[in-house]
């Protein structure tokens, strides 16, 4: 019961936060859009072969993922300004509850972003990303939720570490593989008009991977903040 | 010196016969495999690199485990020592994995025809060494012992449960590796013995580094203990 009521605190201070700043959403959408348009240049060039259609399941989640790492560094460095680290660690229950609405903040800001983000990838890529939407916004939400898991319990460590920015692409960056092929591998099917039950076994190891990292981090994540 | 598992003595004549082994087994090993072992009928002698390169790769797996339970064994009792542990085998772990990534496409140019392919082992490997790579980093970056033993912690947890999804990932997506040799029987007798000479070779050899490598860690801790008491 304690863990939902502070989850819920977090979930909403974050809310109210970003609605006054704008910083995270904003910070992703804007370095989407322009790694969306940079990838144009390495992969629309003639001497490429125009073939970006083909790859474009895989630069959409590149760029994702690129712009998820900027918003998530933001999630607890804006912590560590005033003081706010310690108010937290003094509410009176259970930590585990502050990671979850960090993630349920982290995933609701990604999510916005990528959101506004598909349209003009699929305009910039000639792709239609939205022929099934059910099967998109699945992948879309599993494949999000996998890098909010892992990338708001990176984001308090390096919250903790002296260079703060860089330390989260170096730990995130790896482990994070499996969501980045799984992801990657559902919209390919999606995109090539396949059918879904061909990307059954990864949806099934996405689901898997937001499972068990949701627990491990839960779990964790008293040990990270700790003083 | 509190926090210490070996006396000074204990630990010197542990290092002394740690390294007579290896001075005696380390040529052993390599005298067995290059010149007793069979040279492999299809793959010539550019084979006998799996003499290094398998050993390396399962210590490398040895020392990412020691990582793992040392990191528990840190959160559960928060004895520094076994940050140390952690450390010392995230270090040798990495020195072996690298030259697992190194043997590999040494290996592979000749025989496969290309120095590197996206197949799950290799990736997976790959993958493996980012990861303690990051785990080492992030050690530079964290100044007091307490803080930097519980992050690392954390991560060498997490890092180790992800490499096994990392493996299914990769396992899924290609396959190229040459099949598991272990229990499949159709190796030599001969080149068993000398994957095992070069295993208990680079074991010892192994064991030495992390001895040498987690007492360094002590003395840094020593030092820095006393250079704050000089400084109170």
């Amino acid at each position: 019961m304690d863990t939902w009521r502070v989850c819920l605190a977090v979930f909403r201070k974050d809310l109210i936060a970003e609605w006054r700043t704008k910083e995270v959403i904003t910070t992703i959408f804007l370095f989407g859009f322009p790694v969306s348009v940079a990838f144009s240049f390495a992969f629309e060039s003639p001497l490429a072969g125009g073939e970006a259609r083909t790859f474009a399941g895989g630069l959409l989640w590149l760029a994702f993922f690129f712009a998820a790492i900027l918003g998530l560094t933001r999630s607890f460095a804006r912590e560590t300004a005033n003081q706010c680290l310690q108010g937290l660690r003094l509410i009176p229950a259970d930590r585990g509850g502050i990671y979850l609405g960090k993630l349920l903040s982290n995933l609701l800001f990604m999510m916005v972003a990528e959101l506004v983000l598909v349209p003009i990838f699929g305009v910039f890529f000639d792709v239609t990303l939205w022929a099934r939407p059910g099967w998109f916004l699945l992948i879309l939400v599993l494949g999000t939720w996998g890098v909010a898991t892992l990338g708001t319990l990176l984001s308090a460590v390096s919250a903790n570490t002296r260079m703060q920015e860089l330390m989260l692409p170096l730990l995130l960056l790896p482990l994070t593989v499996p969501v980045l092929i799984a992801a990657i591998e559902c919209t390919a099917v999606l995109l090539n008009n396949r059918p879904m039950a061909e990307a059954r076994h990864w949806l099934q190891l996405l689901t898997g991977f937001d499972i068990i990292f949701t627990l491990l981090c839960w779990l964790l994540f008293d040990y990270v903040i700790q003083e | 010196m509190r926090g210490r598992l070996l006396s000074d003595s204990f630990h010197h004549r542990l290092s002394l016969a740690l390294l007579g082994v290896a001075v005696l087994a380390l040529p052993a090993a390599w005298y067995y495999v290059f010149l007793v072992a069979p040279t492999e009928r299809t793959m010539g002698t550019i084979q006998r690199i799996f003499y290094i390169h398998l050993p390396s790769a399962f210590l490398a797996f040895l020392c990412f485990f020691v990582v793992f339970l040392a990191s528990f064994g840190y959160l559960l009792t928060r004895r520094l020592a076994w940050d140390r542990v952690g450390v010392s085998a995230a270090e040798v772990g990495t020195v072996f994995c690298s030259a697992v990534l190194i043997t590999g496409p040494i290996w592979a140019k000749p025989v496969w025809g290309i120095w590197w392919t996206w197949d799950a082992r290799l990736t997976t490997t790959l993958i493996l060494f980012l990861i303690y790579v990051a785990y080492l980093m992030l050690r530079m970056y964290v100044t007091e012992s307490d803080r930097r033993a519980r992050l690392s912690a954390v991560v060498g947890i997490i890092g180790f449960v992800d490499v096994i999804i990392v493996y299914k990932a990769t396992d899924w997506w290609r396959g190229q590796h040459p099949e598991r040799v272990i229990g499949g029987g159709g190796l030599d007798p001969r080149m068993w013995l000398g994957v095992v000479w070069a295993f208990f070779g680079l074991l010892v050899f192994a064991a030495l580094l992390f001895l040498q490598r987690y007492r360094l860690e002590s003395m840094r801790a020593e030092l820095t203990e006393l250079a704050r008491r000089a400084r109170v």
